[in-house]
């Protein structure tokens, strides 16, 4: 059963919040860690509450107020969040304060803040709803998990809307412990050339996007999220079977779809595996690709959605997506991400 | 009507027992496992007690056959996974499995030691030990560790996480993505947790009395708590005899603050409403509930409210395991399933230890002593968390 799109809010690197074209400015961002550009929060949180919150939770509560205020919405009936990381920034000061004061004379609200839930909960506080809140925190799965339950919830309750998000940020900590593991690029010059200039790494991203779902459609509703599968460690052959059954089971053939958007992330080694499988199973499809313009981070699929429902929205795919153009209306996207090896997704987007 | 999720394994390791046998000779013998903290360095050491799970990281590993470095989050879950498993006879690869764990502070523990040198120098800390940081990599070694690849994900919403963890199973088995999944959830003492709740000034400094109207806060626990779910196919083909099945589940928000519970217990009346009615039952055919009952002032009052709410002055026998256990947080709502599950399988129910004096608000008296010989028919649970979080659940027992 389809889920209709109501609204997206999206703080992302790129300008994807505000009145502007879809990717009409691109930002290109020097060396290996992408940052969000940030809306001013005071046009969505008062005073107060804003003082209290770290900056993953102004992220996130921001882009769910856009995605109701464009759905026209003050409370959805649930809120279900993803997001891999949790709260950062916060967990590192307790855990900084706790180390440097011997445990001792602790204030207690970063830890309050530290819980992966503090950001649905902060939703639900604001917007006082006392409905079905949830949170995943799977890796590249989180935002997947929170899609699929979305998904769950209005099959049973289609009159219903649910505020469904995916949220991950970089702090400085998260940044200098994965530096040290070896995954992103030395210094890269641009993050628009991730794929033009191969090597090894990717770069570090963050975001937060929010959607308001409704399994009823409305007049105004532009794109439907069909359905949504993830894959733990499935093996070459298991995860070909698994992409292939789940197109069969949207009732498509795989040229049926108009874009696939591929979740390379601009690791040369890891993009082969990823383009081993979009050659297998796609070869004659138009393939786009996300990353360069987000970067790499657990919950990217989510930044991916709101790009590819607003290119259907748009009825356009943007060159810095796709060279090669659809000669055909932009109608079924298909986004695939894998994330480090270990993690696959599919989302299968449609115009409604 | 819709297929019914049976429960064909259960696994539990807490302060009481390290298997569901230990468990149950615990309760049955009414020993707490509340005690000082020994196996790791605080301040807090000879002052606040907890409920510690009695082995060792090393000790844990040895008789998993794991390697030692993984996270004690992880151990944990790995020891409940595969007990609940082993209980439910099943070989998992037949079947379209699932996993589906909590955790609150995933590999917080190692995370600590990481953080002591990486403060010092953002190049020191040894990386293997911030490698399983994440919630979501505690479930990754769970799943691993018992062959589960394809469907994987992680709960966080705080305390009351495993609840809702349990609640996403069955409805994955029911939509038919699924033919069966290991449900619930798991989470070590850590230093990060213990300080985090001292600072809010909500540790008892004694064995925790939860209900008591002299009730002085919480101690913590650790532990990990998991059941295997299965469809009514897999019962049948499988040829099983579930320990019961699960009947209704809720999950709201309380909305009201961050961290306390709305004087009216708004989220958890709500919660325990709504898992009767998916449930099909009326609040008297409940016949024990599993209270939250962190032993904190708020908490148990709030959710005394919510109970007096639900049933006025005739409540059913209800007391808060914590007693026993401490509150392992995420994991508390996978171990009290257990427990839960337990109560229908053996038919009894479990005493609220060191009760004395009513809450005088709520005049509720939980049950007191350990009793055996019961008809206990359908079993409520209840965890709620910081956010605002409210998860109840039911559990039935299976009709022959």
């Amino acid at each position: 059963m389809p889920i209709y799109i109501k609204g997206m809010g999206t703080i992302s690197p790129q300008q994807s919040w505000g009145d502007g074209g879809l990717l009409s400015e691109l930002r290109d961002h020097k060396g290996n860690r992408l940052s969000c550009l940030e809306p001013d929060y005071t046009q969505y949180i008062s005073a107060p509450s804003l003082r209290r919150m770290s900056r993953i939770i102004k992220m996130g509560v921001t882009a769910s107020a856009i995605a109701l205020r464009e759905a026209g919405m003050e409370a959805p009936d649930g809120i279900i969040t993803g997001t891999s990381y949790g709260c950062l920034d916060d967990t590192g000061i307790f855990l900084g304060k706790m180390v440097e004061n011997k445990e001792h004379a602790l204030n207690p609200t970063p830890f309050i803040h530290s819980t992966h839930n503090t950001i649905g909960s902060q939703i639900a506080l604001l917007i006082n709803c006392q409905g079905y809140n949830q949170t995943y925190t799977q890796g590249a799965f989180s935002f997947e998990s929170a899609l699929l339950d979305a998904l769950l919830e209005l099959k049973d309750n289609p009159n219903q809307s649910i505020l469904a998000g995916g949220v991950d940020e970089i702090t400085a900590n998260s940044h200098a412990i994965q530096k040290r593991f070896g995954i992103f690029r030395n210094a890269p010059a641009s993050s628009l050339d991730l794929f033009n200039v191969p090597a090894a790494g990717t770069i570090n991203g963050e975001g937060a996007a929010y959607f308001v779902l409704s399994g009823k459609k409305g007049s105004q509703d532009k794109v439907a999220v069909d359905s949504v599968a993830t894959f733990y460690k499935p093996g070459h052959q298991a995860l070909l079977n698994g992409i292939s059954q789940f197109v069969q089971a949207a009732a498509l053939l795989p040229g049926d779809i108009d874009l696939v958007l591929l979740g390379k992330c601009g690791d040369t080694r890891l993009d082969q595996a990823t383009e081993a499988i979009s050659t297998t199973l796609f070869s004659s499809n138009v393939i786009g690709s996300f990353k360069h313009l987000c970067g790499e981070y657990p919950t990217a699929s989510a930044f991916a959605l709101w790009l590819g429902a607003r290119m259907i929205q748009a009825r356009q795919i943007p060159e810095v997506v796709a060279t090669g153009n659809v000669h055909r209306p932009l109608r079924t996207i298909l986004i695939y991400n894998p994330y480090f090896g270990n993690y696959h997704s599919l989302i299968l987007l449609r115009a409604c | 009507m819709k297929d019914r999720i049976h429960v064909a394994g259960i696994g539990v390791i807490s302060a009481i027992g390290n298997s569901v046998p230990e468990t149950w000779k615990s309760f049955a013998s009414q020993s707490s496992g509340i005690g000082p903290i020994t196996l790791f360095d605080s301040v807090h050491r000879d002052v606040l007690p907890v409920g510690e799970v009695k082995l060792t990281n090393k000790a844990l590993s040895e008789s998993l056959s794991v390697r030692p470095d993984v996270t004690r989050t992880a151990l944990l879950g790995i020891q409940a996974a595969r007990e609940a498993v082993a209980t439910s006879g099943i070989d998992l690869k037949r079947w379209r499995t699932g996993l589906i764990s909590a955790t609150t502070v995933g590999g917080m523990d190692k995370t600590e030691d990481f953080f002591i040198d990486f403060l010092k120098n953002p190049s020191q800390g040894r990386l293997r030990n911030v490698v399983n940081h994440e919630c979501g990599r505690s479930t990754e070694l769970i799943a691993d560790d018992l062959g589960i690849t394809g469907f994987i994900t992680t709960i966080n919403t705080a305390c009351s996480s495993s609840v809702n963890s349990i609640a996403f199973g069955v409805r994955l088995i029911r939509e038919g993505m699924l033919d069966l999944v290991v449900a619930g959830g798991t989470d070590a003492l850590s230093k990060f947790t213990l300080n985090g709740f001292n600072s809010l000034m909500i540790l008892d400094h004694n064995p925790c009395r939860p209900f008591d109207a002299n009730r002085n806060g919480l101690n913590l626990g650790e532990g990990a708590g998991f059941l295997v779910l299965v469809s009514d196919r897999v019962k049948s083909t499988e040829h099983l005899h579930p320990y019961g099945y699960v009947n209704g589940f809720a999950n709201t928000n309380d909305a009201y603050h961050q961290t306390a519970s709305s004087p009216d217990g708004r989220g958890s009346f709500g919660a325990m409403q709504k898992a009767l009615t998916m449930s099909g039952l009326h609040p008297d055919d409940i016949d024990y509930v599993n209270l939250h009952g962190t032993g904190t002032l708020n908490n148990d009052l709030s959710e005394g409210i919510a109970i007096k709410r639900l049933y006025g002055d005739r409540y059913p026998k209800l007391s808060s395991t914590k007693a026993f256990t401490g509150h392992s947080l995420g994991a508390s709502g996978g171990m009290e399933a257990v427990f839960s599950i337990l109560a229908i399988h053996k038919q009894c129910v479990f005493p609220n230890l060191r009760f004395e004096n009513s809450i005088p608000e709520t005049g509720i008296q939980p049950q007191l002593r350990f009793e055996e010989g019961l008809e206990i028919n359908h079993v409520m649970s209840n965890s709620f968390g910081f956010g605002g979080n409210c998860s109840s659940i039911v559990f039935s027992k299976s009709q022959p």
